[in-house]
């Protein structure tokens, strides 16, 4: 439990630091316009509908957007960057729809008599416009800081730590202790924001406007509190608790700390930490990155944010490389190592020893009554049945090539977070789902892997990526490189987190132990 | 004093003032009559320029407004409204101080304006207090005071009496006709209160749709109306008069 805490700290400090400064940018440019446009309405009416556009833009998929946006201009599309500008975005609505609501709403009369008694229009704006209308500036402010404070929860995926670490993680992995822990985190600084801004809000309304300091105090000590003094105290000799991305030296100097990354999923955040026990073996130390949208990992590696994870060769091949399905699974890998070394600089050390395919599972009773054993089974009873699939899956080319090749079609299919779905079937709410060969769950739920013989669904050979800076550091290769996990292992130690709520870091403890392999000397 | 000369302004296709012209004395008050949509508050707006004439030219002391800084131009000149437009999260002493503090006087020359002011308008207590702890006619006056906080030798009043009840109206109508008198004053007050106009005015100017029927003191206009419309405005004043001593 004091773990959780500990490890809570600098994900709020980070999570606060985040969504102070995307609403003090969204502040920065909604007040200029809305002042602007008590002279031009028909900027007031545009620049809401753009702003108002936005909002509508659901906020995980407007952080997602910002990625490929950042690449394509050229800046950094990891970490800190596209997610202050997703949420600043978030924020621009309702501080810009206050304003201009509040500014239009001052008492005409006061107005005139400032224009009459000799103000130019720049102090009828200082002097009467703005503090008339503070107050519903203020309350803009207000909503839009609970917002981005909830939205900034969304920025784990695109590789910035908050508090959505929490949330995602312990979603992923089952720990409903470090999910509530996250979501409390996250309603708690929203509320205690709320309630500062509330202060603020209420001082500007009344008479004694000079007391407008006292709540502002609060916010500063309230920030400090949080970003400055907590997490320096639960760490005190940890100042590298890295709550940004920071860059290493890219010096050719021996290396001796990594930043290993990790997807959303519980396979990916046990591997991590078998990695970090691996380089901790030979005196490199390493942070995590974890929780990381699929398609941020790979950008990150090879702009050096991230130094090394697990990835699998069938998401490389069609995902990032782009590459039709039904080629056999030698001819992937060999591909895969030579475009990666060839195209970025990056390092696969071959096959981790187990695969994580794409496959389609059903109840063992559902299997038995309709006589399920491959695809090809499937196909004919599949219009009566329905399917559960995890957010890509029916997006992704292996299902269209599932679909084409043995002529599968649900009657229904739906979509679920990954974390639900075998529950989701276990629980008959669907009859099939799209799984992980390697997921612990498979056989927890006594679950059947259908088969696939006409090779639709691509190799997911797990493999280890090095980015180009430690690429070719001789230690980290005869750290990891000797590293062979079965795949009755690999399911094993995720079923020790998914069923058994063990932690990442003691499935991988487990593991090691089992996976017997040589290091070199430090 | 003050000039206006052939002054004129359209709207879309209707004529808001037509070729008016007054010469206003120093030290004269001046009371535009007319009742609503007959150009009197954008005459009275021509002056310190919150509305430009479309032609014709208006004069302060012989000198052009259009050649003036207006910022500059309307500091020197008081300006009431009837919504008094007192800012409610400022002081009565912060409101009156808001044209001194714009021209960068000293803490203490504001300060002893304010008193000053307060005296003048008969209320020398009420600095801390903010606008909503006031009534209607205090409000007002306290319009006045800052109108005049600045020195100003001009005061347009734009139907400053128009939202009061007739007790506190009369007692504000003997108050500002007292300042005028007291400050010596150059004052021009919008109303469409023949009563008001009358026992204020040195001068009455009429207007109708636009145009000026006739500027003439009180008595001539009674004794010599210009037209059926002004006789019109002076029969009914006298018939009210009648009524009320019949009572």
């Amino acid at each position: 439990m004091t773990d959780l805490l500990r490890g809570l700290a600098p994900l709020l400090a980070a999570h606060l630091e985040l969504a102070l400064i995307a609403l003090l940018i969204g502040a920065a440019i909604s007040l200029p316009i809305a002042i602007v446009a008590t002279r031009r309405p028909l900027l007031a009416e545009i620049a809401i509908a753009v702003t108002s556009i936005v909002q509508t833009v659901p906020g995980l998929a407007l952080l997602a957007l910002m990625v490929p946006i950042l690449a394509a201009i050229g800046g950094p599309p990891f970490g800190f960057a596209p997610a202050l500008i997703a949420l600043a975005l978030y924020a621009l609505l309702p501080i810009l729809r206050n304003a201009v609501t509040g500014l239009r709403g001052v008492d005409p009369a006061a107005v005139e008599a400032a224009i009459g008694m000799g103000m130019s229009p720049w102090q009828v704006m200082r002097f009467v416009q703005l503090p008339l209308a503070a107050p519903v500036i203020a309350a803009g402010i207000r909503t839009a800081a609970v917002w981005t404070v909830g939205a900034a929860t969304l920025a784990t995926p695109v590789g910035q730590a908050c508090l959505g670490n929490y949330i995602f993680t312990g979603l992923q992995t089952r720990n409903f202790a470090m999910l509530l822990a996250g979501v409390a985190a996250s309603a708690a600084l929203a509320l205690t924001l709320d309630a500062i801004l509330a202060a603020f809000e209420l001082s500007l309304a009344g008479r004694r406007r000079r007391r407008a300091w006292i709540p502002l105090a609060g916010l500063a000590a309230f920030v400090a509190i949080v970003i400055g003094v907590v997490p320096r105290a639960i760490h005190p000799s940890d100042d590298h608790v890295a709550v940004r991305t920071s860059k290493e030296p890219a010096a050719r100097a021996a290396i001796t700390h990594v930043r290993i990354g990790a997807k959303t999923f519980t396979e990916q955040y046990v591997l991590a930490e078998l990695l970090r026990a691996r380089l901790a073996a030979v005196g490199i130390s390493a942070d995590l990155a974890q929780s990381l949208g699929s398609n941020v990992i790979f950008d990150a590696l090879v702009r050096g944010d991230v130094d090394v994870y697990v990835d699998y060769t069938g998401t490389l091949w069609t995902n990032v490389m782009h590459r039709a399905s039904n080629v056999a699974r030698w001819q992937v890998l060999a591909e895969i190592e030579g475009w990666l070394a060839h195209d970025h600089g990056v390092r696969s050390l071959g096959s981790l020893g187990f695969e994580n395919t794409y496959a389609i599972a059903v109840r063992r009773d559902t299997a038995q009554r309709y006589d399920l054993h491959t695809l090809g089974d499937l196909a004919r009873v599949a219009p009566q049945l329905s399917l559960g699939a995890d957010y890509e899956f029916l997006g992704r080319a292996e299902w269209a090539a599932v679909e084409r090749t043995y002529g599968v079609h649900f009657g229904r299919s739906t979509t679920f977070d990954p974390a639900l779905l075998y529950e989701a079937v276990a629980r008959g709410e669907v009859d099939a789902i799209s799984a992980f060969s390697s997921d612990g769950r498979i056989a927890a739920n006594d679950l059947v892997v259908l088969a696939d013989p006409l090779n639709a669904l691509p190799p997911y050979d797990a493999t280890i990526l090095l980015g180009s800076r430690i690429a070719d550091d001789a230690r980290v290769a005869c750290a990891l490189a000797p590293l062979h996990v079965p795949v009755e292992l690999m399911r094993q130690a995720n079923a020790m987190v998914d069923r058994d709520k063990a932690s990442a870091a003691d499935a991988a403890a487990w593991l090691l132990a089992r996976v017997d392999a040589p290091v070199c000397p430090p | 004093m003050i000039e206006l000369d052939g002054v004129s302004k359209r709207y879309l296709d209707a004529y808001a003032v037509k070729q008016v012209t007054i010469s206003i004395a120093s030290g004269e008050f001046i009371a535009v009559l007319g009742e609503s949509g007959s150009g009197k508050t954008t005459l009275v707006k021509m002056i310190n320029r919150l509305v430009e004439p479309d032609s014709g030219v208006v004069r302060i002391a012989g000198k052009d407004v259009r050649g003036e800084d207006v910022v500059a131009l309307r500091r020197r000149i008081g300006y009431v409204i009837q919504h008094i437009g007192l800012l409610p999260h400022l002081t009565i002493a912060d409101n009156i101080a808001t044209v001194p503090r714009l021209l960068g006087w000293t803490d203490d020359a504001i300060r002893a304006r304010v008193a000053e002011l307060l005296e003048l308008v008969g209320m020398p207590d009420v600095g801390p207090r903010f606008p909503d702890q006031l009534s209607g006619g205090q409000r007002q006056r306290i319009g006045v005071a800052r109108a005049l906080a600045a020195k100003p030798h001009v005061l347009l009043l734009d139907e400053p009496l128009g939202a009061l009840d007739p007790i506190t109206r009369l007692g504000l109508q003997r108050e500002l006709a007292r300042i005028h008198r007291e400050l010596n004053l150059t004052s021009v007050m919008v109303t469409h209160d023949m009563v008001e106009a009358f026992t204020l005015a040195d001068r009455i100017a009429v207007m109708f749709r636009g145009e000026l029927r006739q500027l003439a003191t009180p008595h001539e206009l009674a004794a010599n109306p210009a037209d059926d419309y002004v006789a019109r405005l002076v029969g009914l004043a006298r018939e009210q008069a009648e009524v009320v001593r019949g009572l």
